[in-house]
């Protein structure tokens, strides 16, 4: 076990708490606690709290995953080696069989 | 041509269409069966799991429920969806990476215990067959009121289809089938919504329709705004105000998240990405694929409410319009009039109200009631089994994969060949499937219901369970198994308590701190949390080959054999 599986690691536990607060703000934060808040704002037809508590949260959710996908794809990049070296088994997919 | 017509035409040629698709993508290996090969690209896989998770509830009922429960149905959307964040985050590239073919692998090989496995699958099939069974019966109910076939036929023939391509191609048929449910479901629920769109608002997206003003037709002034004035005047609960308390739809909306993301059917949809890279982006695939009717729900609702509000308040009962006596034949819209004047009065106080309208007819009426040509109907038909069978094959395949690889296989006989594990898994899903078609037809009053606490049941057992195998190295064998039957009884027991042993207390001052059953899953969630972590002090650490395993699934790197 080397020290970079182990900065890796810690750079990948701050991007997912990162992004899961965020993901805690919106949903549970705008879309339940704050809702009643929010709605004196408006957009449109829409209240602002509701408006997130039905549409807005779940975009913002497709956005979060592709954030991580992001930030996850430049670690990989930044980690290459490293992974490369730790690897363990055979390289091999699963498909031989069809 | 007439609906019945259209529908037949749709049905036929989409259930063609699965046909053909099991017939090329038959399985050759158990690893084909359980897992189509690995070799499954990721936007495929996408469209597969955004019909797998996609069921007849999401597509019938959602809408549906969400214009009965006004803002509070954002529990729904926002649960069903956020879950998703958790499972691309959380789990999905952790699982891939460890690359095996279950959830109950996944447990039993990191816990280093048989009785840790047989309790991940006693909790998968539980928690499959439940949701299942909802499944089965919702086909027949499409068949029944569509076909106007009896749901005994409908679903046989529902059972007979999906038996035909789960057997055959086992999880590489299901993808790629689902891949097709998938296009045949969204063309079905976004083309009577964005025509309904047009229709009420002159846009034709939707999302954007749902806060806009409505034409001149139907009186100009914003949608939403109409809404909750027409609302009020009737005597309803204001639309965009909540009802619930805030903390049980707190509590509820995190259930069903924590619960997607320990759907078993789910889950194992990403273990047949070649890789974890791949697995990260099939989660983001599937959750646009899923946002497209997630978005659009709460517009249909916001839609049909209005219609059916304008369209039936204080008119003549001699006058209605011909929806509406088709629908009542099905029993899904019946009128009561109290006060014998021959009008219908659809106002909120239950004293006074005379139409009694089913939740589900917002979705699966909602073209006629709009008025939409007679094609647009009978999609609705084919898109709403397409998301009925798209569920139950991947569920089936839970259910057989636990039996033959987890139960058989890898517990208590471990001996067999490939070729007779897959004889074994293909026997399984035909039982499965005799016994969820027997179910489908005669439904337990209580299925329904108990489909919406399967959610509960897998967040507070499988969730927290996976989690803390992958971010806890400490999380030995004895803490997983303390919380996965902690939280999977308190859970339960709950539940029960309310629906089974004192329905009479089932309301919101019955229930302790104000949780409904459906949100008690957070809870259990955190029952399960807690103990695992307190039972895991004071017990010896896994073994060093485990704490290697979980320090291997850590790291991306590329896919492992087994």
């Amino acid at each position: 076990m080397s020290g970079g599986a182990d900065t890796y690691w810690k750079s990948n536990l701050k991007i997912v708490l990162t992004l899961l607060s965020i993901w805690f703000f919106i949903s549970f934060g705008c879309g339940i606690l704050l809702v009643d808040f929010l709605d004196q704002f408006r957009f449109g037809g829409f209240k602002l709290g509701f408006w997130i508590a039905q549409q807005g949260a779940i975009f913002v959710f497709v956005g979060l995953i592709y954030a991580y996908i992001y930030l996850m794809d430049k670690l990989d990049e930044e980690y290459n080696l490293q992974i490369s070296r730790e690897k363990t088994g055979p390289q091999a997919n699963l498909k031989e069989k069809s | 041509m007439s609906v019945q017509v259209w529908t037949f035409v749709f049905v036929f040629l989409t259930f063609g269409l699965y046909i053909g698709i099991a017939i090329w993508s038959r399985a050759g290996s158990t690893s084909d069966f359980y897992v189509a090969g690995s070799g499954v690209p990721p936007l495929a896989n996408g469209m597969a799991t955004a019909a797998d998770w996609m069921s007849a509830a999401s597509f019938i009922s959602m809408a549906g429920l969400i214009s009965f429960l006004g803002r509070d149905g954002a529990f729904y959307l926002m649960g069903w969806t956020g879950g998703y964040v958790l499972l691309a985050l959380l789990l999905a590239p952790y699982l891939r990476k460890f690359g095996k073919f279950t959830v109950p692998d996944f447990i039993g090989d990191r816990y280093y215990s048989k009785l840790a496995r047989l309790i991940a699958v006693f909790c998968a099939i539980t928690i499959s067959f439940v949701y299942v069974c909802g499944q089965m019966q919702g086909a027949g109910i499409v068949f029944s009121r569509f076909l106007e076939v009896d749901i005994t036929t409908g679903v046989v023939i529902g059972m007979a289809i999906v038996f035909f391509y789960a057997v055959m191609g086992g999880m590489k048929g299901i993808t790629y089938t689902q891949v097709a449910q998938y296009c045949v479901l969204i063309f079905a629920f976004m083309v009577p919504a964005i025509f309904i769109s047009i229709l009420m608002t002159g846009i034709a997206i939707p999302q954007i329709g749902f806060g806009a003003e409505l034409t001149e037709n139907f009186g100009g002034g914003y949608l939403l705004d109409r809404l909750d004035g027409m609302s009020e005047e009737l005597g309803f609960a204001t639309y965009t105000e909540g009802q619930r308390s805030t903390q049980d739809v707190f509590f509820i909306t995190a259930a069903l998240m924590f619960g997607t993301a320990g759907l078993p059917h789910v889950i194992i949809r990403f273990f047949t990405v070649p890789n974890v890279r791949d697995a990260r982006r099939s989660a983001g695939y599937a959750l646009i694929f899923i946002a497209i009717l997630y978005t659009t729900a709460p517009a249909v609702a916001a839609f049909a409410k209005t219609n059916l509000m304008s369209t039936v308040d204080n008119i003549e009962y001699s006058q209605v319009p011909e929806w509406f006596t088709k629908w009542e034949a099905t029993n899904l819209i019946s009128f009561d009039d109290k006060n014998g004047d021959g009008r219908i009065q659809y106002v909120g106080d239950p004293q006074i109200n005379e139409l009694d309208v089913n939740r589900d007819i917002m979705v699966l009426a909602n073209p006629e009631i709009a008025g939409l040509p007679n094609w647009v109907v009978a999609l609705v038909a084919a898109g709403a089994l397409a998301a009925a069978l798209s569920t139950a094959a991947g569920l089936l395949l839970v259910i057989s994969t636990a039996v033959a690889h987890d139960l058989i296989k890898r517990s208590f006989s471990p001996s067999i060949t490939e070729r007779q594990e897959l004889l074994y898994a293909r026997l399984a899903i035909f039982a499965a499937v005799l016994i969820a078609g027997y179910v489908g037809v005669n439904p337990p009053a209580y299925v329904a219901q108990v489909v919406a606490y399967a959610f509960g049941l897998a967040a507070a057992s499988f969730f927290p369970a996976i989690v803390l195998g992958i971010f806890q190295k400490r999380m030995n064998k004895q803490g997983a198994i303390a919380g996965m039957l902690s939280g999977f009884l308190f859970t339960a027991g709950y539940i029960v308590f309310f629906k089974t042993l004192y329905p009479s207390l089932d309301n919101a001052e019955g229930w302790w701190l104000g949780i409904s059953p459906e949100g008690i899953g957070t809870l259990g969630t955190i029952v399960n949390l807690t103990v695992s972590y307190l039972v895991s002090r004071f017990t010896p650490e896994p073994p060093i080959e485990v704490q290697e395993i979980v320090q291997n699934i850590r790291l991306p790197g590329e896919a492992h054999p087994n």
